[in-house]
């Protein structure tokens, strides 16, 4: 523990209103949920926020409500929630997916949703599904409730539109209309516990050959999660030819930025980047 | 013979205290008015330390702070050669070395005060790769960076070049890896009237005793050393313990109450010991029918800052550096050099990992050379009882090693995959292959290790028809208690439970040796069954209390006929060797560059297996530990910094990345070691490196000569294959 333990407090919040409320005191209290980022940070002495509210005991983040076009998916609710949820499990599965793939069974039974989102690390497994999804977030404060789309919100490497005084409260997830092909592949450090070294997400709506929509997001390319539209732009529309898996691929490199770091190479990254566009491309058609 | 015990699975020893969360490790000891202590670690790799300064508001008056000044002794962690301080005095050489101690009851405080000393350096110009240190430009150690040099020659190498059919060139390298014990290491001293006792997570309570001595200027009697419940250690544990105990007992000396050291998982990952990265070359020269004429081997290892046991794990990197192969005209010749980084130490293997995957590398590139398949190549040369090793021994195990080898290949169906392999994999971006390596072992300390040694056991007849086996011997989840209990028990015709183990503590134990060299069972174990039926000469019946406590002490005796030259290295390096074949399929994903080893096939020749379940323990975690090093662990260094030095970063293999693996044991007894036992423990390391290199060879015709190989590596080369 390399933290100074007595410089740190602690409120457990019984209800969101109380959260909101102690995050708009200016006082410095900070959002903290499963505390499986932020128990890292602290254990390592590296951990800024002297003072955090727990909203892990908010009921109304710790809920999933299913409307007739929605699946809203309170801001607490953890992976192992996630992939035990039937309406989950049956429309999305690719979020049940990555949630299987998130660190271990420890960590699913403590990690949220909403800390991964605003963890706003690049390399979050839930980040690309949600894009693919086109999750839409709903955020609060005391001065009110705002929707952001997901794709919106990162704004560049760990900066994003979340105010100090503002909690994700829920995660929208539109319903799909018609019969989605899904795909999720997430290349790690190791088959658990393992961060992603590339990981892809996409979606798409294809009628005889022909990709009518398809959203396609990718993590650890960028310095945020990467919705890929300018990719997704040169797919709509068309028929899927070897030609336009290649120009696809070209697409998919301009547009991304993959850095090295201490897991791996840019040079890798782009390699599996385009590799995992083109099993994705196949597996269409 | 038949054996009641031997060979049987009888419940661990300490298996009921460590499932019921009993089992006190160090972290768990608690001692009245206890303080913790910390060290605080140089931040540059090599220079002068100019001034220290102790900031913030911090309230330093409560501090108990050690530096070199209060060393009552020598400063030195005495070992093999006197270079490694304690504490650095005036100058550093690693970026991880400890300068000064500090103590306090408040952990949490002293961990933030840690933090506000603040050291100015004069940088010197520092080495951090072996060929650097070789070219001695910048000589950091000694005169010219080396630490030290063997040579191994047999027969006629030279003449050899221009009868050769084939001369075949390889150069192979591995890099550090870290131990990864679950337990880091951790150690709590006190001082009193009586002398200095230490409790910690340790390999070897003698070598912590010696050093203490030598720091303190003590007699052994004022040095007191108890192991406690040690979780994991695997040559990690084996020299390093000596440099904390000596800190915590520096603290105590001057506090005046017990202090505890516990490193966390950072710094211990970054301050201590790791395996030794490698480099080797060969040269083969080889007939027209693939017979081995001559091999020139180059090993050079990376040793750190200092020279702890570099020595001793180049000398056995060196000695298996020929392998279990029949050949006249040999020359090894190997170096361990300095570099600014922690210093390398033991870990499981000892060097012979690194040369032996090398070997076994090199092999497989010389059976395509001579257009032989890997293992009939190998079959035409592999050591037959008679024949010599590199080093002259005379191999007299009546061992088949070229059906040993087939029986491996037989397990994994090695010759069908062969086959179909190819045919499936034009079709798929999952490329499949399969490879082995065929190895030995050579347990006990080397050379003549074992007759300085002089190992010692005592067997002590006790009330109740109790017998305790009191050896310096560890437990640290291998099983030494186990298996030492199962030999008195059988020799004197006790059963398990009447047999009880006595834990490491020198006021109380013989010295019988470090607890390392794969030499507990084979060699101390023997020691134990001589004791015991010494013993059970001297007690007709078992009525141990109407004759009163009875002790019984014997000593290492060398057996007969073993002759080692130290100078020339020649003779018999190993009282035994083990024998292996490892196979290994694996799945090449040509999208990722991801390998999978899918199946895995350990087939060795241990002498009598006394404990199957953890025998075969010992093979697993071997073998994954091998895994890891062969497709995960990657140290990654800054300027002799371990920058990855977290779990998240220092990529072990999980559960789900080891396949199962397949263990199969030969018995063949051999008559000095315990009942027929040979050393198993370091021998698992040895081979999966290799194996899974040349399964990923096989798969996708690539041909790596480093590890690990990562997914990067892999597919890099691929893409390099597609340009070209
Ligand atoms: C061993 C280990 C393995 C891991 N493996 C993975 C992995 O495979 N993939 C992966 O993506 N991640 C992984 N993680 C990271 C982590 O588990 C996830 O990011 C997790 O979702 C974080 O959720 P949490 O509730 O624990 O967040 P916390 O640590 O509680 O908080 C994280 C951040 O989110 C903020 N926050 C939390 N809730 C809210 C809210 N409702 N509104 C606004 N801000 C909020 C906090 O202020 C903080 O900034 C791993 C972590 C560990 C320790």
């Amino acid at each position: 523990m390399r933290s100074f333990v007595p410089e740190y407090d602690l409120i457990a919040a019984k209800h969101l209103p109380e959260a909101l409320h102690i995050l708009s005191s200016g006082e410095g209290w900070r959002p903290i949920a499963g505390g499986t980022d932020l128990m890292v940070l602290f254990n390592a002495g590296k951990l800024p926020w002297r003072r955090l509210a727990s909203v892990s005991e908010t009921e109304e983040l710790r809920r999933v409500v299913t409307s007739s076009d929605c699946v809203s998916i309170g801001a607490a609710i953890t992976y192992s929630e996630i992939r035990q949820s039937p309406i989950l499990q049956a429309e999305f599965p690719l979020l049940c997916q990555s949630a299987s793939w998130t660190g271990s069974i420890a960590n699913q039974n403590r990690g949220t949703l909403g800390g991964n989102i605003a963890n706003a690390s690049p390399a979050a497994d839930s980040a690309p599904v949600l894009l693919a999804y086109d999750a839409e977030l709903e955020l609060r404060s005391v001065g009110g409730t705002r929707l952001i789309p997901y794709a919106e919100f990162h704004l560049g490497y760990k900066s994003m539109q979340l105010r100090e005084d503002e909690l994700i409260v829920q995660i929208h997830l539109p319903r799909p209309l018609c019969d989605v092909r899904q795909y999720g592949r997430k290349v790690g450090t190791r088959k658990a516990q393992a961060i992603s070294k590339v990981s892809l997400a996409a979606t798409a709506v294809v009628e005889n050959g022909t990709i009518i929509d398809v959203r396609i997001a990718m993590g650890s390319v960028a310095p945020v999660p990467l919705r890929c539209q300018e990719t997704e732009a040169v797919l709509r529309g068309e028929r899927l030819t070897p030609t336009l898996q290649a120009r696809a691929r070209d697409t998919l490199l301009r547009e991304i930025q993959p850095i090295s770091d201490i897991r791996s190479t840019s040079e890798y990254r782009a390699m599996v980047a385009a590799n995992l566009l083109g099993e994705y491309l196949e597996s269409l058609s | 013979m038949e054996y009641r015990l031997v060979g049987t699975a009888v419940p661990r020893k300490e298996a009921g205290r460590k499932v019921s969360g009993t089992a006190e490790y160090v972290d768990d000891v608690r001692l009245p008015e206890m303080l913790h202590g910390v060290t605080v670690r140089s931040t540059i790799p090599r220079g002068h330390i100019r001034k220290i300064s102790f900031d913030g508001a911090i309230p330093w008056h409560e501090f108990v702070i050690v530096d070199a000044r209060d060393i009552p002794g020598k400063n030195v962690v005495s070992l093999i050669y006197d270079d490694q301080p304690y504490l650095a005095a005036e100058r550093v050489n690693h970026p991880q070395e400890p300068i000064l101690l500090l103590a306090h009851a408040d952990k949490h405080l002293l961990e933030r005060a840690r933090q506000n000393v603040h050291i100015e350096y004069e940088p010197l110009p520092a080495v951090f790769h072996l060929e650097e240190a070789l070219a001695a430009e910048t000589v950091i150690w000694g005169e010219d960076n080396v630490f030290k040099r063997y040579t191994i020659e047999k027969g006629e190498v030279d003449a050899m070049w221009s009868e050769a059919a084939f001369i075949v060139e390889g150069e192979y390298s591995t890099g550090a890896q870290e131990q990864l014990y679950i337990e880091p290491n951790g150690m709590i001293a006190t001082f009193g009237a009586e002398g200095v006792t230490i409790r910690g997570s340790m390999q070897c309570p003698f070598y912590v005793q010696k050093a203490l001595m030598a720091l303190f200027g003590l007699p052994a009697e004022k040095v007191r050393v108890i192991q406690q419940e040690t979780g994991g250690a695997f040559g990690g544990k084996e020299e390093y313990p000596s440099m904390l105990a000596g800190h915590a007992a520096l603290l105590a000396l001057k506090s005046g109450k017990p202090v505890k050291m516990v490193y966390d998982r950072e710094e211990d990952m970054a301050a201590t010991t790791k395996r030794h990265p490698s480099k080797t070359r060969h040269r083969t020269a080889v007939t027209s029918d693939g017979r081995l004429l001559a091999m020139e081997v180059e090993f050079s290892i990376d040793g750190g800052a200092y020279a702890t046991l570099s020595g001793v794990v180049l000398s056995r990197g060196t000695i298996h550096s020929c392998g279990p192969y029949r050949c006249d005209n040999v020359r090894v010749r190997s170096v361990a050099v300095a570099t600014n980084a922690p210093p390398h130490g033991a870990f499981r293997g000892f060097g012979a990992p690194q040369s032996l995957f090398a070997l076994e590398r090199h092999m497989d590139k010389i059976a395509r050379t001579v257009g032989l398949e890997p293992d009939e190549f190998r079959a035409r040369n592999l050591l037959r009882t008679g024949d010599s090793t590199a080093t002259g021994q005379v191999i007299k195990d009546p061992i088949d090693l070229v059906r040993l080898q087939s029986r491996a290949l037989d397990s994994i169906g090695y010759h069908e995959k062969r086959r179909r392999f190819p045919v499936e994999n034009a079709r798929s971006r999952r490329k499949k292959g399969i490879g082995f390596a065929t190895f030995f072992h050579g347990a006990g300390f080397t050379g003549s290790g074992e007759r300085f040694l002089q190992s010692v056991v005592t067997l002590e007849a006790r009330a109740a028809n109790r017998v305790r086996v009191l050896t310096s011997m560890t437990e640290m989840g291998q099983g030494t208690n186990t298996v030492l209990a199962q030999i008195a028990g059988e020799a004197l015709g006790l059963c398990y439970e009447q047999v009880e183990v006595t834990n490491p503590d020198t006021a109380e134990v013989p010295n019988s040796g470090p607890t390392v060299a794969s030499r507990t069972a084979m060699v101390v174990g023997k020691l134990v069954e001589n004791a015991a039926r010494e013993m059970k000469a001297k007690l007709p019946s078992h009525d141990f209390a109407a004759l009163g406590p009875l002790r019984v002490t014997v000593q290492y005796k060398e057996p007969p006929g073993i002759f080692w030259d130290d100078a020339l290295y020649r003779g018999e390096a190993y009282g035994a060797f083990s024998y292996a074949t490892y196979a290994a399929e694996v799945t090449v994903d040509t999208l990722t560059g991801e390998v999978e080893v899918n199946d895995f096939v350990a087939l060795q020749e241990v002498g009598r297996v006394l404990h199957p379940v953890l025998a075969t323990g010992q093979i697993e975690g071997g073998v994954a530990q091998g895994i890891g090093m062969a497709l995960y662990e990657k140290v990654v260094w800054r300027d002799g910094v371990m920058v990855n030095n977290q779990m998240t970063n220092y990529v072990m293999p999980t559960s789900a990345d080891i396949p199962n693996i397949r263990v199969y044991f030969e018995e063949i007894p051999y008559e000095h070691g315990a009942m027929g036992a040979k050393g198993i423990g370091e021998l698992p390391m040895d081979g999966p490196v290799p194996a899974v290199l040349n399964a990923i060879e096989n798969a996708i015709g690539i041909d790596f000569d480093h590890a690990p190989v990562l997914p990067e590596d892999v597919l890099a080369k691929l893409a390099k294959r597609r340009v070209a």
